[in-house]
């Protein structure tokens, strides 16, 4: 009867769609968990105290649980451990992030379930969020406002606080970045134009007296700036709060180096929700802090949008173009056949190799020429004649060109010809036509077009790491500085940030919640690009299926 | 508009019509761009590439006639090949004027002080740059054609001047004042080391080293003194710039000491190293003082280095050059690269590269003797003294490094025991040995590629069979762009997944992978003889088509099954640890990121690419096909084998070669989920280095226009050419598949 049923083929049937449910399961999947941990990790989660004792002695830790872990004990008595207390075969530990990582050598620890003899989760147990060396988990012992010990209700003036240096903070760094920035920028042009001045032999007395005269008034305004800046920072450092750790020590914490305080075992659902959203705010919000290891992925958000949006604006119309060609105007003959394959191999040409046709026409051919012809002052710095945003743009956009070019098309070839001929009956132009009936009627498949494109682009990263993506960029790509959009800066990029700090940092271990939320912000903008794209596909292919009949 | 005064008019305005062109102009041209940008693409790529295959070319520059050119011994030129230096045999050094308008201008004649009569001059290894006299005395005199670079009015001035790099202090190398016949030397800030052959036929080795009183801050110099035992006559004698090296040439005989220390020096080696009838004319060193290299009166030149061999390490005879035959060859090697250069006694040069095996020139420069040979410190030209005059000749030798065979071939390089295929591209040194094999990184590539393949293939194809032909619509619909999502997904992230989620995963649970490896086939099977059994109204209450929902819960409970077992697995079959029974029992090395993890992370890249082409052509087999064969008795699955695969396998072909393609170029995944090594290793419990990843690694750091940048982008042209060819022919199957169903 087996013999039977493998001779209908029936198991073989059963096979092919084991395979669709393993493709099935792997992305769904794959997708579950890159949300569950990007999401997981805003949430508030609570700190522990542990009473371990073991043969070294009693002492306590105090963390967040980050992970559990059964292993053999033989293992563990092969890495040295003393494992005379254990009987079971199998032993459960626990990873514990335990923060304070100044006073203590590794801010992650492995610690054995058989040597915790007590868990509590005391709810006076604060979490600090600092700008350095990660958290801090203590419990709150004084608060010292401008030198005095407050007596009346400290953890709600802990907040207030907190705020304050805070808020202090932000204003010196606006004030560093937006008005000094502003007058760092303008001396560097200042010293671009002197020296384009010299290279035409034009540096009259006249001129180097102008030249002085405003490098004397930027000077004053940055005397004003400065004091302002040391001002606000010295108000920023009057207060302190004194803490005991879980070495039983008292830790005195500046404040204008702490950015958030909460007491997660002191919290109800409603006042985590409240908190994971912040989180989340900052995270998308806010610059990184600690080589890229905490703190906020704002200015690769604003890299990849801003990148990808240069990319759309160069693409679109040449992709139009050449799909209205194609479907339009191109005769059967072996041109038209060589452009097909030439479109099918751009989509197939490994991205790294744009990657290096970029670095060399772009950046050092186009660029290096731009940079000769028009900055000769600022040599030998190049301006141009480095990776930056602009060729970036460039590089993805031959990279995408036949995304769209794909996309347009089947577009055109939707719209039955009896609106073209219709159009051509009464008298219009072939131009005429595409212009005021066939282009307008495709264009929510252009617009898929352009979504893919987008979607593609947000996603590369390999040809970035050679024509323009930087792990750190001091300034954004636009700001107040004129010209206010500067295409030559090299910028921050999601996908990059992911590969960076994955894999390039320090701390890989404290780094990778932050690793998974970007990839998860990642691939969520993708794939809601991507079902968007899709279900305009589907809408036109209803549209114009009605249409024909 | 409604107006009724108008006629209808049949002419068109001209504007219109010039617009119509203009458009169809536009839209044309940028049509063509498309293929503008593609070939753009394939020349930019070559343009680049192409200067590494350029031969060499020598070209006489300037020609400075001498009054007496009898009379100097050494020749130099500085290093942007404008001022050239000439030594005399008393001690006097000329300069002149080798390019610009005043050619020829003698500029500067310095006497150098020297504290006896010379009796024979040295000079040292190329990149040191110093030159020295032996006096009567057995004294040693080391001086420096040097030049000051000003800039008065913005124009760079250089001014020839002689310093001397040990304060016009002269060495006493023999305490008995014999006049030194013959010497060479090393110099470095620590050690002066002289090797000289004194008038009474002593071979001396001293070595000087400066030492300054702390407190005084007087300098001192402290010598010490070994004489060298060799047999016969002493012809060439030779040291390495770190003075650690000694060879004494005396016949065909070469005579190595270790020379590191004075107080141990020993004699290491004795070589007969003349080829089979003939005799050795001349030795040198080559940059990096590695090698030997031995001119023989037949024209042959051989190159030896050290080799770990059972007697410990030896000089080995590795390759050897055609020099020009019937002549007195010298030898000259370069700065920092490998290359050197033969001149003879009948006016012939001969441009050589060791690592890559080139014969990169020959030809004849002067009518005479060469006298005297320089190569200028970039390389790229070299001061000649024949024919009683003074030449500047351009050499254009950019990449001697690159050759077909030192790109695909197995090459000796310095150090190594046995020739081999290594990529090692950069170093810390200036004259470290380049070794540009693309066979390991090519390899990588391959093996990359042939494990994602081996992955995704059955998958792919299997869903995308289910998916065209046995799914009911309703599913497919979602079905199909759910994969298709799949390659949509950055490969960032599945990199970064396959390297800090997977590598640690399967490392820790390997009995689980393999397990799940043989368990799923099986359990698939029990599940689907198990529904055989099922009760009938239930199994037809079902709607056909959605195995594959059902076969999800089976699936997630055989991996969890799979999980939950490995350890018992890993103690029944591994005795508890697999690393450790892979190294011990299958002498396996396993690196945590290795070909495993690769072949998973980029077969699920490539899946989607696989299925979604597959997925197409099998659907667009024309129903009436697959319809006659059902009617005609056949069961589902023979019109599946027989009918439908037949006719669609051309686009299922394409399919395949699309993500092979995809696969080859990949950068991401591999980049991240490998420890990116060149090495040549089948096994999956290895990783690898690819083209691309290669690439993304080296490509910023390498110098605009060396060697180096040209031979990554050698690799991108490499990638380029390998998927234009599987797309060009996936594309044309395709296309003539297309035809064939249109036409049934």
């Amino acid at each position: 009867m087996v013999r039977q049923w493998f001779k209908s083929g029936s198991p073989w049937i059963w096979m092919t769609g084991g395979a669709v449910s393993i493709s099935l399961i792997s992305v769904i999947g794959l997708l579950a968990m890159i949300a569950w941990r990007g999401l997981s990790f805003f949430w508030p989660s609570e700190v522990v105290q542990f009473e371990m004792e073991s043969a070294k002695g009693k002492h306590t830790v105090i963390g967040e649980i980050y992970d559990r872990e059964l292993v053999p004990t033989s293992r563990l008595k092969l890495a040295g451990l003393d494992t005379s207390n254990i009987q079971s075969e199998n032993v459960e530990r626990l990873l514990v992030k335990t923060g304070n990582r100044e006073y203590v050598d590794l801010d992650f620890r492995w610690i054995l379930e058989t040597d915790i003899k007590a868990a509590t989760k005391p709810e006076a147990l604060a979490v600090f969020e600092r700008t350095k060396n990660g958290n801090f988990y203590a419990y709150v012992e004084r608060v010292i406002e401008n030198g005095e010990s407050v007596t009346d209700q400290p953890i709600e003036r802990l907040y207030e606080l907190v705020d304050r240096a805070v808020d202090l903070n932000d204003e010196a760094l606006s004030l560093q970045n937006g008005e000094i920035g502003h007058i760092n920028y303008e001396l560097e042009r200042l010293r671009l134009k002197e020296r384009s001045y010299a290279l035409d032999n034009a540096l009259t007395d006249e001129r180097v007296a102008e030249l002085a005269a405003a490098r004397e008034a930027l000077r004053k305004n940055y005397e004003v700036y400065e004091a302002q800046l040391f001002e606000l920072r010295k108000a920023a450092k009057r207060d302190q709060v004194v803490v005991r750790d879980m070495r039983g020590e008292e830790v005195t914490l500046p404040l204008y180096q702490v950015l958030d305080v909460w007491f997660p075992n002191d919290m109800n659902f409603f006042q985590k929700l409240g908190h994971y959203l912040v989180q989340i705010g900052k995270f998308v919000g806010d610059d990184p802090r600690e080589a890229n290891t905490e703190g906020g992925v704002f200015p690769a958000i604003f890299g990849t949008v801003f990148m990808v949006m240069l990319m759309a604006v160069i693409v679109t119309p040449f992709g139009v173009v050449a799909a209205i060609y194609l479907h339009e105007y191109a005769a059967k003959n072996a041109v038209t056949k060589m452009i097909r394959i030439a479109v099918i191999n751009l989509a197939g040409v490994p991205s790294i190799v744009y990657g290096v046709f970029g670095l060399g026409f772009f950046v050092y051919m186009l660029g290096g020429s731009i940079d000769e012809l028009f900055y000769p002052e600022a040599s030998p710095s190049p301006v141009f004649g480095t990776p930056g945003v602009i060729w970036s743009a460039l590089t993805l956009a031959i990279l995408t060109l036949p995304v769209v070019i794909v996309s347009t098309e089947e577009g055109l070839s939707r719209i039955p010809s009896a609106v073209r001929h219709g159009s051509l009956a009464l008298g219009a132009t072939k131009a005429e036509t595409l212009w005021r009936i066939v282009v307008p009627m495709a264009s929510p498949a252009i617009m898929t077009g352009l979504i893919l494109a987008v979607a593609r682009a947000a996603g590369e990263v390999a040809p970035l790491m050679l024509v323009g993506v930087v792990k750190m960029a001091p300034t954004l790509p636009i700001d107040g500085n004129f010209p206010f959009v500067h295409l030559d800066r090299k910028f921050m990029h999601l996908g990059f940030h992911i590969y960076d700090v994955g894999f390039q940092s320090p701390n890989v271990e404290a780094a990778r919640p932050l690793v998974y939320a970007t990839a998860f912000l990642l691939v969520a903008v993708i794939v809601a690009l991507n079902i968007t794209a899709i279900g305009i596909r589907n809408h036109l292919r209803e549209k114009f299926r009605s249409l024909e009949h | 508009m409604t107006s009724s005064a108008h006629k209808p008019s049949f002419t068109t305005d001209r504007s219109r019509l010039i617009k119509d062109r203009l458009a169809q102009f536009g839209i044309s041209a940028g049509g063509v761009m498309v293929l503008v940008a593609l070939l753009l693409i394939f020349f930019y790529l070559l343009y680049v590439v192409q200067p590494i295959f350029e031969s060499v070319r020598v070209e006489k520059r300037a020609e400075v006639e001498l009054t007496d050119a009898t009379k100097y011994v050494g020749i130099g030129v500085e290093e942007q090949t404008e001022v050239a230096y000439l030594l005399s045999k008393d001690g006097v050094v000329d300069f002149y004027q080798v390019s610009g308008n005043t050619v020829g201008q003698h500029l500067e004649q310095v006497q150098t002080t020297l504290d006896g009569q010379v009796t024979s001059f040295a000079q040292s290894a190329p990149h040191v740059g110093l030159y020295a006299y032996g006096l009567d005395n057995g004294q040693v005199q080391l001086v420096k054609p040097s030049f000051l670079v000003t800039f008065p009015n913005n124009k760079r001035l250089l001014t020839p001047t002689v310093r001397y790099p040990l304060d016009a202090q002269q060495l006493v190398v023999d305490e008995q004042s014999k006049a030194i016949a013959k010497f060479t030397f090393a110099h470095t800030d620590e050690k002066t080391s002289v090797v000289a052959l004194t008038a009474d036929k002593r071979v001396l080795f001293s070595a000087f080293f400066k030492e300054e009183n702390m407190f005084t801050g007087e300098v001192e110099w402290l010598s010490e003194r070994v004489e060298l035992e060799v047999d016969g006559r002493v012809d060439e004698l030779l040291i390495s710039p770190d003075s650690s090296r000694t060879f004494v040439r005396s016949a065909n005989q070469i005579y190595i000491f270790d020379t590191r220390d004075v107080t141990e020096i020993e004699q290491i080696q004795v070589l007969a190293a003349n080829e089979e009838n003939a005799n050795l004319t001349a030795m040198n060193l080559l940059a990096g003082a590695n090698s030997l290299m031995l001119a023989n009166d037949n024209g042959e030149v051989s190159q030896w280095f050290e080799v770990n061999t059972s007697e410990g390490r030896l000089f080995t005879k590795i390759r050897a050059f055609e020099g020009t035959k019937k002549s007195t060859m010298s030898l000259h090697s370069e700065y920092y690269r490998r290359s050197f250069f033969t001149t003879t006694n009948q006016g012939d040069l001969g441009v050589f590269y060791t690592t890559s095996e080139a014969t990169l020139w020959k030809g004849k420069i002067s009518e005479g003797a060469i006298a005297k040979f320089a190569i200028s410190p970039r390389a790229n030209a070299a001061v000649v003294l024949a024919d009683d005059k003074l030449m500047l000749i351009d050499i254009h030798n950019e990449h001697p490094e690159v050759t077909w065979s030192a790109l695909w071939q197995e090459v000796w390089y310095e150090g190594y025991p046995e020739p081999d295929y290594v990529w090692q591209s950069t170093s810390a040194s200036d004259d470290f040995e380049s070794k540009f094999s693309l066979v390991p990184i090519s390899f990588g590539t391959i093996k990359a590629a042939m494990y994602a393949m081996l992955f995704a293939v059955p998958i792919a194809l299997a869903a995308a069979i289910y998916t065209a032909y046995f799914m009911s619509s309703e599913l497919r619909r979602v079905v199909k762009p759910t994969v298709e999502i799949m390659e949509a997904l950055p490969t960032v992230i599945l990199g970064f997944l396959a390297g800090l989620w997977l590598a640690p995963l399967i490392e820790e649970h390997l009995p689980a992978i393999i397990a799940i490896l043989l368990l799923l086939p099986l359990g698939i099977l029990v599940a689907a003889l198990a529904w055989t059994k099922l009760p009938e109204n239930f199994r037809h209450s079902v709607p056909e088509g959605s195995h594959a929902i059902l076969l999800i819960p089976v699936v997630l409970f055989i991996g969890w099954i799979s999980f939950s077992m490995s350890e018992v697995l890993e103690l029944w079959f591994f005795d508890g640890n697999v690393r450790k029974y892979l190294t011990n029992e299958l002498g396996l090395t396993f690196d945590q990121r290795n070909s495993l993890v690769v072949g998973i992370a980029m077969g699920f890249a490539v899946i989607p690419t696989i299925f979604s082409i597959a997925e197409d052509a099998v659907f667009s087999v024309p129903k009436h096909l697959s319809n006659g064969s059902l009617a005609l008795g056949a069961t589902q699955w023979q019109t599946l084998v027989r009918v439908v695969l037949l006719t669609a396998s051309p686009g299922i072909f394409s399919a395949v070669m699309m993500g092979l393609g995809r696969a080859v170029g990949e950068t991401m995944i591999v980049l991240m989920a490998t420890g990116n090594t060149p090495i040549m290793d089948w096994s999956i419990f290895q990783g690898m280095r690819t083209l691309a990843a290669n690439i993304a690694v080296e490509m910023p750091e390498s110098e605009v226009g060396s060697s180096h940048y040209r031979i990554l982008f050698l690799a991108a042209f490499v990638l380029f050419l390998f998927t234009f060819i599987f797309n060009t022919v996936a594309e044309f199957v395709r296309q003539q598949l297309r035809e064939k169903y249109s036409s049934m």
